[in-house]
């Protein structure tokens, strides 16, 4: 039995033309946590889906002990030992059946007697939760348990397999402090069994407690492990944002009036308030990881949630959106993450994805559309973004996701806002529309403020003019885009997480 | 390659149309009288009130949504229409008025259920659709509404249709075109106008094909999905007032098909022009075609037991155009 319970070599998986992974090499030694550490959109989820059998591999290859494993299935990886639990509980448990056929649904699903001797079960259903330290009536329905009990009978019936390999993807994201205290204590006893341990985290408070060695991944490859102990945080989380700056000549123009003022905003119970005020002529980039309170600012700019206290003024007059449509008559214009989710119109061409929030415009009395004046918007919107398409008419899908982007971008721009507000514009974006869309907004930008929520620190200097951090539903920092120290904004992004594990978060 | 993936785009736009042509010569070369204005218009009437139906389920399925109370609608404005005039003995227009208006507020009815307390669609339309069932039997103890009829106090109905409102089932233009045939068309050149040329229409089908999405850009999405209840449960009602125009009493066992019948015509829409998505256009040449195949095999001797194993081939054959042919990222392949 060689040391390494996994090994992968140069394993690639692409989506069309977008290469996710490209050449994944790493190792995962038994009997210790490694952790696993990237951005959205590294690839990291890619990987899990290889490893646990939802995706194939493209290229390379991965070795499970000494013979070649390529599972097919998900049922085939869990059969070789490779039991992964996923960030989403649900997918690892029925809420309707009791513990005990949780427990015992893959020996049920494989067959056996027809008929159910209960006791027996209930025997067995005992003995596999005692296993992972799980004390917990096995009758009860999974529906009524906590997330955190669902999640340990999620891992319970994982363990049932003798795993050798025990993939965890962000399982603290939905757990409270004591939930996650049991959770580790619960990863230490596997690990002290000898189990392989891939801890997949954005949580700098877990990643501390854990780990024993770090992998950044970044861009689809693993860009740098940390062995040596005292393992060195902050090059990990520097590894995988990735600091070497883009030759990216921003200049900083002078701002306007002030258009938007935040005072003393509260966006969570317990979270500090903080104010801000962004200028016209202004583009201002949030920096901050994933839970940081990004999506919570951009929604409460946006009128679809409300803060907790604090007022906002839009050119001196108090903003206090109630929806989308209040935003948006008000001038404030947001671009949100996730696009496929949030913002494509599947079944719409480029035409009708662009003129979407403003119809208005293109209609004249009762409401009829002209159908002119939208090709107009469109056509005018496509050269100024420069999406590559045949015609207006093309239909969104048929775009690659740079592309769509764009589309989705010149939407906003389509018309005059106050306030630009653009979560995460560069996600699943190659370069060169990554580099069209941020010089597209510093071009226009001189009319309004212009807010850009990033996850990536290199993509906030590629854009911005000022750059915040954002942590813990604050701001803690605020820094003119000029010789921009990355060290000093990575610790206030590292440092301000690790504040939340001193108090206990 | 370049060439079969043309031809199958053609066959995918076309194919419907140019099967519907298809059976149209073949019936007016092997059935005698098929091509004559008559059988055109029979056809026509045939096909108008489950048109009519359709039209309004059609709105619904464009965002996303679905009604299956449009029978029960059109059955309880039939009998709605005939107990305003037979038993209180109002005119016409009291019939046609409160009729509409008890659709359009089922309609309302059903939107809420289905926005506001988040009902899934499917289940809250089931539900409406037993409920009104049920309460258009009990003013009338379960009997069907005709002049003469004896009521639960005991006292006779000595209303009776009026002759205005007959003839909205039974007037012909030129003494050949029903009057419900052109409710039909106008209602179809409506559905169509409001869903494909104004911006209320554009902005449903953002909210069919993502309504997050639709909502992000300021969308009012539930102001809209309980208008296309609304336009769903007005259209069940005109078409079963037409119904009872044509058939001058409150039949109870009347209207048992129009479900079915419309949602078919509905879904065999998608596959019009390859449109892959909800059309008033396509939901009225798909109730068209129905019609004409029903009427050509009539016309052809083929017994009338045979009518809804035909009706269910067709659906399955459109079905298959627009999911599995088209390949493209239709509604239903989302």
């Amino acid at each position: 039995m060689s040391e390494q319970a996994i090994r992968l070599e140069g394993l690639q998986k692409a989506f069309g033309k977008n290469r996710v992974l490209r050449g994944i090499d790493m190792q995962i030694p038994r009997g210790k946590v490694t952790v696993l550490m990237g951005a959205n959109g590294a690839g990291k989820s890619t990987l899990v889906k290889v490893l646990c059998g939802v995706h194939r591999a493209d290229g390379g290859k991965v070795m499970l002990g000494d013979t070649l494993f390529a599972p097919e299935t998900p049922s085939e990886a869990l059969r070789s030992g490779v039991v992964t639990v996923h960030q989403n509980i649900n997918d690892g448990v029925v809420p309707d059946l009791d513990v005990t056929s949780n427990l015992l649904l893959d020996t049920l699903a494989s067959g056996g007697s027809t008929f159910l001797n209960r006791a027996q079960m209930r025997a067995k259903a005992h003995e596999i939760a005692a296993n992972v330290g799980l004390e917990i009536d096995v009758t009860l329905p999974v529906a009524g348990l906590s997330l955190a009990d669902r999640q340990l009978v999620a891992i319970a019936r994982a363990m049932a397999h003798d795993p050798q390999v025990l993939i965890l993807d962000e399982p603290t994201s939905s757990l409270s402090a004591a939930e996650t205290k049991r959770l580790f204590e619960m990863v230490e006893r596997l690990r002290d069994q000898g189990v392989a341990i891939l801890y997949i985290s954005h949580r700098m408070s877990d990643i501390r407690r854990l780990a024993d060695r770090i992998l950044s991944m970044r861009d689809g490859q693993i860009v740098q492990q940390f062995e040596d102990k005292p393992l060195d945080y902050e090059g990990a989380v520097r590894a995988m944002l990735g600091h070497e700056i883009t030759e990216v000549d921003i200049r900083i123009p002078t701002p306007g009036k002030p258009v938007l003022e935040l005072r003393d905003l509260v966006l969570q119970e317990g979270a500090a308030p903080f104010s801000i005020e962004a200028r016209e002529n202004e583009v201002i980039a949030v920096a901050g990881l994933v839970g940081s309170g990004k999506s919570a600012l951009a929604s409460v700019l946006f009128g679809l949630t409300q803060a907790k206290s604090g007022e906002i003024m839009l050119d001196g007059q108090p903003h206090r959106p109630r929806s989308a449509a209040d935003a948006i008559a008000a001038g404030v214009y947001m671009c949100p993450k996730d696009r496929l989710v949030n913002a494509v119109v599947k079944d719409f061409d480029i035409t009708r994805n662009i003129t979407l929030p403003f119809t208005k415009r293109h209609a004249r009395g009762g409401g009829f559309l002209s159908f002119r004046s939208e090709r107009a918007k469109a056509k005018h919107m496509i050269a100024e973004m420069g999406v590559v398409c045949q015609g207006a008419g093309d239909g969104i899908l048929t775009l690659s996701g740079g592309n769509q982007q764009k589309v989705m971008v010149a939407r906003w721009m389509a018309e005059a806002s106050r306030v630009l507000i653009l979560d995460e514009p560069f996600q699943g974006v190659d370069i060169q529309a990554r580099r069209d869309i941020g010089h597209k907004i510093r071009e226009t930008a001189h009319t309004r403020t212009t807010i850009v929520f990033v996850a990536e620190l290199d993509e906030a200097i590629e854009v911005a003019d000022r750059i915040m951090v954002m942590s813990e539903h604050s701001i803690v920092g605020d820094h003119r885009n000029e010789n921009i120290d990355v060290a000093a904004i990575m610790a206030e992004v590292v440092h301000a997480a690790d504040a939340r594990s001193a108090a206990g978060f | 390659m370049q060439k079969s993936a043309t031809l199958l785009d053609f066959a995918i736009k076309y194919g419907f149309l140019a099967l519907m042509a298809g059976l149209v010569i073949f019936f007016s070369v092997t059935a005698e009288g098929f091509m004559s204005p008559f059988s055109a218009v029979f056809i026509l009437q045939s096909v108008a009130i489950t048109g009519i139906l359709a039209l309004g389920v059609t709105s619904t399925l464009v965002v996303d949504g679905f009604d299956l109370s449009i029978g029960a609608v059109a059955t309880s404005a039939l009998m709605l229409s005939a107990y305003v005039m037979v038993v209180w003995e109002l005119s016409a227009f009291w019939a046609v008025a409160l009729s509409l208006t008890m659709g359009a507020m089922v309609g309302a009815v059903n939107g809420v259920l289905v926005v506001k307390f988040k009902v899934p669609d499917l289940l809250a339309t089931l539900g409406m659709m037993f409920l009104l069932l049920g309460a258009q039997r009990i003013p009338t103890e379960g009997r069907s509404v005709s002049t003469g009829m004896a009521l639960p106090d005991g006292t006779i109905a000595n209303g009776t249709f009026s002759e205005s409102f007959l003839m909205l089932g039974r007037y012909r233009i030129a003494d050949l075109v029903p009057l419900s045939v052109v409710f039909l068309i106008a209602a179809a050149v409506l559905i169509w106008v409001f869903l494909e040329l104004t911006r209320h229409g554009r902005l449903m089908y953002a909210i069919g094909s993502n309504a997050q999405a639709a909502s992000l850009a300021g969308t009012n999405v539930n102001r809209y999905k309980i208008l296309a209840y609304m336009i769903s449960g007005t259209m069940a009602a005109l078409g079963g007032v037409l119904l009872a125009a044509r058939l001058g009493r409150g039949d109870v066992a009347s209207g048992n098909n129009l479900l079915l019948d419309a949602v078919a015509a509905a879904l065999i829409g998608f596959a019009v022009l390859g449109a892959g998505k909800p059309n008033a256009f396509g939901t009225a040449i798909g109730a068209l075609f129905v019609g004409i195949l029903l009427q050509g095999l009539t016309m052809l001797n083929a017994p009338y037991y045979t009518q809804d194993f035909i009706k269910g081939a067709v659906l399955v054959v459109a079905l298959v155009f627009t999911f599995a042919l088209s390949g493209r990222t239709g509604r239903g392949k989302a």
